[in-house]
């Protein structure tokens, strides 16, 4: 007896559960490996890459096993080739010897790194932890898009305020030709004719036959015009709408940095992720974005990301200059008409003396006029918390822009301190537009 | 009939279900008609590579529960698959009835017939015919156990909260090779309904238990030992029934922290425990009779004319590779090759029966020479394990031919030591060296319970029988500790213990501080 089935249509997929459970369970070591991608990967590749390759080093499953390493043992093996009894080799390397030792490693110890592959989702979620979303906020940014209702095309079946007179009385006409319905225009004239004859006082026979049969097509024709009726319910079309991916205009980012000496690891750090997040909150609103990376220490110039992040720039500090920068490739390459433009400014705050007025002009005057929003991030030290808090004081810089505050809603500014406090800022800088999104 | 008027049942690679029947059929009258098979119905299994990775990752079954432990078998199996590093195996098959094997869609016509051979005739009727199999495991009931077991740790994640029973998954997983019985046989295992009343009877019996643990008052002045009076140890012997060797089934039974989910949750994770236990001891009998089985049917076919030149060139280079044993210092090497020793014993046992020397009818005297080496097979299938297979039936011949040596390892010596090799005076030495690797109560430690403190703090006292000096690997000794700690919800310690001399080796304990 027997039986052969065909399983291939089967869902696939079954450990789909057992693998979330497994990313779950080895959370804290991959969190570590996306933090550590974090430095590697550019932000466009981060919001946009697929997968991730991580490394995994023992979730264990501990056992009792036996130590191969202790003991009085016998093992046999197999393809001897010149060794006779009482012979003495020295023990391999590695101790424990291979054999019921590799038993024992299977699901334990051992040789058990491996890595796999994140989704871009897992990836996000684990990548956002850190930063302290709310659930519903990253939802909307790994996955919603916006839609715009559509056209497309018709269907036979929706909504009376959906029909398309038109396109029904097509059809009507396509039926009715086929049917042969009788015209009005028919009728008309064979019921004329009949009136004509019927008005004459006196008929020959010939009259009388032409009469009769006109009354006889008279019934016909309106028999006939009865049965296949002017509109029919299968003539009936209605519009069809489909939602489709909204054309989003364009955006372009304009991140501009403080490379000088006092921007450690720990800073740019802090700003990656800001911006990260920055281009991550655009690229879902608009189809299209692009970054642009201004760095400066006394001079300031367009540069790559890898630069910009890994670059080992040292100088003294002077912010409009990257201002200056700003507001010349913009000029050059984005256009307002086309452009949505975005500037985020990350600084420990330090400028040479003078220099702020210099950036308050610029922006008053040649930069916030153009852009959508302007946010300066301030990235202060782990211990001054406090003034994270609480503090309106602080650098030159800070001092300087909250003049530029005043008279600019679009213009906004925070402190952040630690990878934690990024998105608090984030979204008191951002809450309307969040708050519209969500 | 002679080969030449014989028509090739297929001449090409691709396979179809009416192929495969006709093919089935062939396979199925040289399997019961020539090598006197008996096997279960057999339902045979097309699936996808994805599905098989699927089936791979939950250690083979085709129903089982959650737990991120088969997640990580499965990404890693994906990993080196994906990447080309490891092949998927052709079949899976399962002790059943009706016998389920699962065959790749991939796979060409000739490679289908091989593993029809393979699985569904050479498995199947050793999963039906030997007696460890026979005895310790319900081939009628499994798949509906495993259905049982699989919503019911789901319908515990809803009620209780998926980490919790993970807790309890993972405590019970680290205990699973001490969770099976080893000498008695286990109850069969019960359908739903009957599920039920034995689920009944034992909350009768926790509440009995309970009563006792009740009367504990647990305060400062806790007694570290358990009472020491032969009088109460007798006692709590027959109470608990001490020692026990099944670690799952006393914290089952006697925990006094585990709700009656938890438990039933041990219970299953024993049960499939105990359902793998008769195959761990059998790997090399098993994929050997079908190794064997498959060599057998692919020849007959090929020499009824029933497969062509071409298909049996394909299968038997697939047969090579699988019973390829590298040798000790070969790269390749990765122990004995289950395949490889068990096709060689059997192929061997078969010349001794047709075509003995005169050493053969030295060694054995049954056998040699018999003429019936199908019927000789059959018994050996149906009647041995690994180590007893390989003591009963291992020939000077065919340890000569795989150049067979012992060593002797003591861990204290820098240098090992040549024990034995392939000739007059090392044979039963080397023999009995090879079948002691697949003794497992040799390879398992032996850990009992072997006391608890219940007037005062409820230690828990285990015992790890030493022999020869092995002791347990240690850092995850500790950890199986602590998921032991889990389970019994008080303190444990572990006692290891010679076996001849009864001398303390070691001690390992969950206290943070001992004194």
């Amino acid at each position: 007896m027997r039986y052969f089935v065909d399983r291939r249509e089967n869902p696939k997929g079954k450990s789909l559960g057992n693998r979330q459970r497994f990313v779950k369970r080895a959370r804290n070591r991959i969190k570590e490996v996306v933090d550590r991608s974090l430095k590697d990967r550019s932000i466009k590749d981060l919001s946009t890459g697929e997968t991730i390759t991580i490394p995994t080093k023992g979730i264990e499953e501990p056992k009792f096993f036996n130590d191969g390493r202790t003991g009085k043992k016998d093992r046999v093996f197999p393809g001897n080739k010149e060794f006779i009894p009482g012979d003495t080799i020295p023990r391999p390397e590695g101790g424990g010897g291979k054999g019921q030792g590799k038993e024992a490693s299977e699901d334990g110890e051992g040789q058990d790194d491996f890595s796999f592959t994140l989704t871009r989702d897992e990836f996000l979620d684990l990548f956002f932890e850190d930063l302290e979303l709310p659930d519903m906020v990253k939802k909307s940014l790994t996955d919603v898009k916006n839609f715009q209702t559509k056209h497309a095309g018709y269907r036979t079946s929706g909504t009376t305020s959906n029909i398309s007179l038109v396109r029904t009385m097509r059809q009507s006409l396509g039926r009715r030709t086929a049917l042969k319905r009788p015209k009005k225009e028919e009728l008309d004239q064979v019921e004329e004719e009949i009136k004509e004859l019927e008005a004459k006082s006196r008929l020959g026979a010939k009259q009388k036959a032409r009469l009769e049969e006109l009354r006889a097509l008279h019934e016909k024709m309106l028999r006939k015009r009865a049965v296949v009726g002017f509109i029919d319910p299968i003539d009936v079309r209605y519009h069809a709408f489909e939602k489709v991916p909204q054309p989003n205009s364009k955006a372009v980012m304009f991140c501009l940095m403080d490379v000088s000496g006092s921007m450690g690891e720990r800073e740019k750090d802090l700003a990656k992720r800001f911006f990260l997040l920055l281009h991550l909150f655009l690229d879902r609103r608009y189809e299209y974005t692009e970054i642009v990376f201004i760095r400066h220490t006394h001079v300031a110039s367009e540069v790559d990301e890898e630069t910009f992040f890994y670059g080992r720039e040292s100088g003294g500090t002077v912010v409009s200059r990257a201002l200056d920068e700003m507001k010349k490739v913009q000029r050059e390459r984005y256009p307002t008409d086309i452009w949505n433009i975005y500037g985020a400014q990350v600084s420990d705050g330090d400028n040479t003396s003078g220099d702020s007025g210099n950036c308050i002009s610029l922006l008053n005057n040649d930069i916030l006029p153009f852009v959508q929003y302007y946010t300066y991030i301030e990235v202060v030290d782990e211990n001054e918390m406090e003034i994270v808090r609480n503090g309106e004081g602080g650098s030159s810089l800070w001092k300087a822009y909250r003049q530029v505050r005043e008279g600019w809603p679009l213009f906004k500014m925070g402190k952040i301190a630690q990878a934690g406090d990024i998105y608090g800022v984030f979204r008191e800088l951002f809450a309307k537009d969040l708050k519209g999104a969500s | 009939m002679t080969k030449q008027d014989t028509q090739p049942l297929f001449t090409r690679s691709e396979w179809t279900f009416d192929l495969m029947s006709t093919v089935y059929d062939a396979i199925e009258d040289i399997a019961h008609n020539d090598l006197g098979l008996d096997t279960y119905p057999n339902q045979i299994e097309i699936i996808s590579s994805e599905q098989m990775l699927d089936c791979y990752s939950s250690i083979g079954l085709p129903l089982m529960y959650k737990h991120w432990s088969f997640g990580k078998r499965f990404v890693r199996d994906e990993h080196s698959y994906r990447r080309g590093y490891a092949g998927l195996a052709y079949e899976i098959v399962i002790n059943s009835s009706p016998c389920i094997s699962y065959n790749m869609e991939d796979s060409s016509m000739a490679m289908q017939t091989l593993v029809m051979a393979h699985a569904a005739f050479g498995h199947n009727h050793f999963f039906k015919n030997n007696y460890l199999f026979q005895q310790w495991t319900d081939a009628e009931g499994i798949l509906e156990y495993l259905s049982f077991a699989r919503d019911y740790i789901s319908k515990c994640e809803e009620r209780h909260g998926r980490e919790r029973v993970e807790d309890i998954l993972d405590a019970a997983h680290a205990l699973m090779d001490q969770g099976v019985f080893r000498y008695r046989r286990p109850p069969k295992l019960s359908k739903e309904a009957l599920h039920k009343k034995v689920k009944e009877r034992e909350e009768y019996e926790e509440r009995t238990y309970n009563d006792l643990w009740r009367t504990v008052p647990v305060n400062e002045e806790e007694k570290e030992e358990p009472d020491p009076s032969e009088v109460e140890r007798k006692k709590r012997r027959e109470m608990f029934k001490l020692p026990e060797e099944n670690l799952l089934y006393f914290l089952e039974k006697n925990s006094p922290i585990l709700a009656t989910w938890e438990r039933e949750i041990l219970r299953i994770v024993r049960n499939i425990a105990q359902y793998f236990y008769p195959q761990k001891q059998t790997k090399v009998m098993n994929e050997g009779c079908a190794t064997f089985v498959h060599y057998t049917i692919m020849n007959r076919l090929y020499d009824k004319g029933l497969i062509t030149e071409g298909a049996m060139l394909e299968m038997l280079h697939s047969h090579t590779s699988v019973v390829f044993q590298p040798e000790f210092d070969d790269q390749r090497y990765n122990g004995i090759n289950p395949y490889a020793l068990g096709f060689n014993m059997m192929t061997d046992i078969k010349r001794m029966c047709m075509d003995p020397t005169d050493e053969d009818r030295e060694w054995f005297p049954d056998i040699a020479g018999n003429g019936d080496w199908r019927a000789t097979l059959l018994d050996a299938w149906a009647n041995y394990r690994d180590e007893s297979f390989i003591l009963q039936y291992l020939s000077p011949h065919l340890m000569r031919k795989m150049r067979f040596f012992a060593i002797h390892d003591d861990a204290n010596k820098s240098n090992l030591e040549i024990a034995a090799i392939h000739n007059n005076a090392g044979y039963r030495d080397v023999r009995n060296a090879l079948a002691e690797s697949y003794n497992l109560s040799l390879q398992e430690p032996d850990i009992q319970v072997m006391d608890v403190n219940m007037k005062g703090n409820r230690t828990l006292y285990l015992r790890h029988r030493v022999k020869n000096g092995v002791t347990l690997y240690e850092a995850q000794r500790d950890e199986v500790m602590k998921h032991l700690k889990v389970l019994w919800g008080y303190e444990i310690v572990l006692r290891g213990l010679d076996q001849q001399t009864n001398e303390e080796i070691y001690m390992a304990t969950t206290k943070t501080s001992f004194d």
